[in-house]
């Protein structure tokens, strides 16, 4: 058969630093690099190459660099290289195609169509280095109203809320979709942090069981590892009614992933595929999903905040106003712009609606059927940076959910080729010689060094617009202001133009 | 008589590492004691072996000091050198060189060996004829030969090969006599010795094995098997014993009967290097060692057991104590290119492995392995010699692999972390 | 004293410590010049595998130093820091250190070489080049 795709990129050696140590070899996991003895020559096959940059990572006489290819199509605006790529693609396999991580299309990215404001004379801005900024994020459902007890006290929380040394929490990733390496790294940077890490479907592993107070355990179509111990392990309960990648698509764990632990973990025979279907099949209402969120409740003598989870669609403002009527106390909010261990690839490039205008469609509603004190909010979906954080809590979310920076700070580089097992950085695979390759500690000092300087700049950012608790930046839409956007999506958004 | 009020006085005769040994030995202990050092030599002590290295211009006169400059002032040491030591006189705790005396608490014989020249017709009247342990014999060597010089040695032993291989690039011949049927006897079985006997003859070097001078005539030695080998240059390289005259005078056990009824000489110690006479320690190649792997004591005429030796001696002698060191016989050198490590005894069932002309033989006996002979091609082989010191059950281990490629990992994983960890080295 | 220990648990047998341990004992400052004259692995720092597990072993800088006990010419010598290095002048090639030691981490520098030995990157401030580049932290520099 005549193979149609040419490769996408190809590795360069510097043959003056080369000094063929071999590393590249030994490291790449995909068989890009090989050595032959007999000629004492490095030689390649760009076919195989991910561009993950592990091998120019690891490169000590820094002699690699990967390139995009320039053998090219004839340009099209129209059809584009990796149109006819995916089409040659499924004309070899006939299947549905692959893919991972956020989609990489060029869809507009709303935050960066918003400007912060900062105070100028008037409202003098605050120096966080010398005054007190808080940024202590209480997740959950907010007493309706103050009341004082007889004896002149003021009552003391009646629900259940997380608490958030720094409003951002690490996103649902599976163990089976991930190592057990960089799920353990999560833990503790989690713990470090006071933060929360969600262990998505795939259960908990049983050595991670001492994270739990920093642990959010998912609970999701499959319901793999789900049992009375796993639900009181966590410190609240998320359902996954869907995520911004692929929205209305469950999952597919294929069983070449599902060893000896995340068999035992998943309470799954070994081997076998993990399908996750693509509804709960218990759930076809607000009524039904209320209905779990209660088991759940009961399960854990309403100890825990349960938190449903959603996709960020058409009508998820009405959607999230019934699960605020569920009985859920937070509800999680993914953009399509989100990444995935796995989506079919016109999915995740075509369904759903960027996390933004999702948020401030979410929070304008609840806010006018005045319910949003009843529920947390947490946004996720690409958020990217501090900036991006501030707004969305402007914009109205308590929280953000970060999953791709994450595994950026662990040594992803966002090759996209999750879905293939073989993760060089020993993050997406469960090979144990690739596991192996993330030192946990590392990874979780990575962690925190990541969160904690998001923290710092959340605080320089909050101080410049004179405001030092993060309560007071919640929902404050006139921090925000638009550029280049039309009158239509700064409606949705609620905030107004620059110069405005 | 030791005074408690004062500082301990140590003497330590011969200026060989073991006294070496002893001087840092003693000043980890004892910062505040006298040591002295008394020597026949001129110098301050040398890597003997080194000689060799220095004919063949692998090092030089001031590299071959064993310490470097300032070492006795900074051990405060004092060093005697070109005395000889007369006499000992163990009640007064006295050693005597001529008119002066030296007084200790203390007292290390660490006076080595000297060379055995057998009583050979004509050998006095061979004008250049040298033996060849000590500095002053190679650099009277060095001034006796040059590029068409013929050189006869006597010896085919580590010393005689050794001296052969210094002398390689400065002489015009070099013809090697040995009583025995093979080159380096001692450390070498039949197979790996034929080896390093062709390899030598390749260099032009050559050999009259079994047999043996029986007169030397005017620049010529007559041999047993009538063989008549021109030289110009001599030098007597059969063996050494050890010079144990000094602590045989003041009644030091100085001979051991082996079981065979033939007797070992050397001073006789015990685990603390201390001689049946009080206060007398005594080390190195004067001594008589137990080989571990032998599972006797004999002469070990080894230099790094001479320098672990005087360690133990001076531990001891400074009221320290340690534990008993398994010694065992380790040889390591080149000939002309062609490397070699033995160990141990050869006392056992071989196991040879042979590959691109390298040798390699264990000698394996009880389950243990007892000694190896490593021609070429060798890394990492000190963690065989540490299964000889150590008496390792070779069950316990992966010997297949450990022959092949010498590794940590071949000792299993429990002992890796044993060494590797906080708890090891 | 601080010494090199390895965490097998995290070792990848990626091999990288001993180019950076040929790298710390050429001197040179930019890293492919180390590998100029043809040097190659192992300088001192040497990787064991068995099955899927590697580990890197590097000389311990015992306290009973056999090396430098047997060490025929007096070129192995502790310094000020603990140390157990080689003088390179001094060594004129015996092996008897390799003989002696009991975890094989001496190497063979050639024939009539000095032989190689960590020497704790004595040159390099006593910052070992082996756990500087350890892509997964699993040589570390600690106190006993």
């Amino acid at each position: 058969m005549i193979d149609y795709i040419q490769p996408d990129y190809e590795v360069v050696r510097n043959k003056e630093l080369c000094i063929k140590c071999k590393v590249c070899v030994r490291q790449c996991a995909n068989k890009v690099h090989m050595y032959d003895e007999k000629r004492d020559v490095l030689y390649v096959d760009n076919s195989k190459c991910v561009n993950c940059h592990r091998c120019v990572t690891l490169c000590p006489a820094k002699a690699l660099k990967i390139v995009k290819t320039d053998h090219c199509f004839k340009p099209s605006a129209n059809y584009t290289e990796d149109i006819i790529k995916d089409i040659y693609r499924q004309a070899d396999t006939g299947g549905v195609l692959l893919s991972s991580m956020g989609t990489p299309k060029s869809y507009p990215v709303y935050w960066d169509k918003i400007l912060l404001n900062a105070s100028q004379v008037t409202n003098p801005s605050i120096d966080p280095l010398r005054e007190p900024m808080e940024i202590r994020t209480y997740l959950g459902k907010k007493p309706e109203e103050i009341r004082y007890l007889p004896d002149g006290s003021i009552e003391a929380e009646k629900y259940s809320n997380l608490e958030l040394k720094v409003p951002i929490m690490f996103s649902a990733m599976s163990y089976g979709s991930i190592s057990k390496n960089a799920h353990l790294a999560l833990a503790k940077a989690a713990e470090t942090l006071g933060t929360f890490y969600n262990t998505g479907e795939g259960g908990l592993h049983e050595d991670l069981y001492k994270y739990g107070p920093n642990t959010i355990v998912q609970v999701a179509s499959g319901r793999f590892g789900v049992h009375p111990a796993y639900l009181g392990a966590g410190a609240a309960i998320e359902i996954k009614i869907g995520q911004g990648a692929k929205p209305g698509i469950g999952g597919h764990l294929p069983g070449s992933k599902i060893g000896p632990e995340v068999s035992r973990t998943r309470m799954i025979p070994m081997g076998t595929d993990a399908i996750s279907p693509a509804p709960h099949h218990d759930i076809y209402s607000i009524e039904d999903l209320r209905q779990l969120v209660y088991s759940l409740k009961e399960a854990t003598d309403y100890k825990k905040p349960v938190i449903v989870k959603i996709a960020a669609v058409h009508n998820v403002a009405a959607i999230a106003s019934g699960i605020a009527r569920s009985g859920a106390d937070i509800i999680a909010i993914d953009g399509f712009r989100g990444g995935t261990g796995a989506a079919p690839t016109r999915i995740r490039d075509n369904v759903g609606i960027p996390i933004e205008l999702a948020l401030a469609a979410v929070d304008t509603r609840l806010r006018e059927e005045g319910i949003r004190n009843s529920v947390g909010i947490v946004v996720g979906g690409s958020v990217r940076t501090s900036g991006d954080v501030v707004k969305a809590i402007a914009l109205g979310a308590d929280a953000v959910y970060i999953a791709t920076p994450a595994l950026l700070a662990i040594g992803c580089h966002l090759c996209r080729s999750c879905h293939a097992g073989r993760c060089n950085w020993g993050i997406a695979t469960q090979v144990p010689e690739l596991v192996q390759r993330l030192n946990p500690e590392v990874a979780a000092r990575r962690l925190v060094n990541l969160v904690s300087a998001w923290a710092h700049e959340i605080k320089e950012i909050m101080g410049g617009m004179g405001i030092n608790s993060i309560e007071a930046l919640r929902g404050n839409r006139l921090m925000l202001r638009g550029v280049g956007m039309t009158q239509k999506e700064l409606d949705i958004l609620g905030i107004k133009h620059a110069g405005e | 008589m030791k005074n408690t009020d004062k500082a301990a006085q140590y003497v330590i005769i011969g200026n060989g590492v073991a006294g070496i040994g002893a001087i840092e030995a003693i000043r980890k202990r004892d910062k505040e004691g006298k040591i002295t050092v008394i020597t026949d030599e001129k110098y301050p002590c040398y890597g003997r072996p080194l000689i060799s290295y220095y004919l063949e211009g692998m090092t030089t006169r001031d590299k071959m000091d064993y310490r470097p400059a300032g070492f006795y002032s900074a051990m405060n040491v004092s060093l005697v050198l070109g005395e000889r030591v007369d006499k000992i006189d163990a009640k007064a705790h006295k050693v005597m060189c001529g008119n002066k005396s030296y007084p200790y608490d203390k007292l290390l014989i660490a006076t080595g060996s000297s060379p055995v020249v057998p009583p050979t017709e004509g050998y006095d009247n061979v004008r250049k004829k040298f033996t060849f342990n000590k500095l002053d014999d190679a650099l009277a060597i060095e001034k006796a030969v040059d590029k068409s010089s013929r050189v006869l040695i006597i010896g085919a032993g580590l010393t005689g090969l050794k001296a052969a291989e210094g002398l390689y690039p400065r002489v015009g011949s070099i013809t090697v006599v040995d009583m025995a049927d093979r080159v380096l006897p001692a450390v070498m079985d039949a197979d790996a010795s034929a080896i390093i006997r062709k390899y030598l003859e390749g260099k032009g070097i050559k050999f009259y094995l079994s047999d043996c001078v029986s007169s030397y005539g005017d620049g010529f030695a007559t041999l047993r098997s009538g063989a008549e080998i021109d030289f110009d240059v001599l030098v007597t390289a059969v063996g050494v014993r050890p010079n144990t005259a000094l602590a045989a005078e003041i009644g030091c056990a100085v001979e051991r009967m082996t079981e065979s009824g033939r007797p070992f000489r050397g001073i006789v110690v015990g685990d603390d290097q201390m001689t049946n006479v009080k206060d007398v320690y005594a080390a190195g190649d004067c001594t008589l060692s137990y080989d571990v792997t032998f599972g006797n004591t004999r002469p070990l005429f080894i230099q790094p057991n001479a320098y672990m030796q005087g360690e133990t001696a001076g531990t001891f002698m400074s009221g320290g104590s340690r534990e008993k060191r398994n010694y065992l016989p380790v040889n390591a050198g080149g000939f002309l290119g062609l490397h070699i490590i033995t160990a141990g005894s050869y006392d056992g069932e071989p196991l040879t492995i042979e590959e691109n002309g390298s040798f390699h033989r264990f000698f394996v006996k009880d389950g243990k392995l007892r000694g190896f002979i490593q021609i070429g091609g060798y890394s990492r082989v000190g963690i065989l010699t540490d299964m000889i010191r150590r008496q390792t059950d070779i069950e316990s281990v992966d010997f297949a692999s450990l022959v092949r490629n010498p590794g940590l990992a071949a000792l299993g994983m429990d002992y890796v972390h044993s060494v590797l960890g906080k708890e090891g080295a | 004293m601080k010494r090199v220990y390895v965490k097998e648990e995290w070792c990848l047998g990626c091999r990288l410590c001993e180019y950076w341990c040929v790298y710390s004992g050429s001197g040179e400052k930019n890293f492919p010049f180390a590998f100029d004259g043809g040097a190659t692995p192992p300088a001192g720092m040497q990787v064991e595998e068995v099955g899927p597990i590697h580990f890197a072993v590097d000389c311990r800088h015992c306290d009973d130093p056999l090396c430098l006990k047997g060490c025929i010419s007096g070129a192995l010598y502790r310094d000020g820091y603990g140390a157990v290095r080689v003088d390179k002048t001094k060594c004129v090639g015996c092996h008897t250190c390799i003989a002696m030691c009991p975890y094989g981490c001496i190497v063979d520098g050639g024939d009539n070489k000095p032989i190689k030995k960590c020497q704790l990157c004595a040159g390099r401030d006593y910052t070992p080049q082996c756990v500087l580049h350890c892509p997964n932290e699993a040589i570390v520099f600690e106190e006993e």
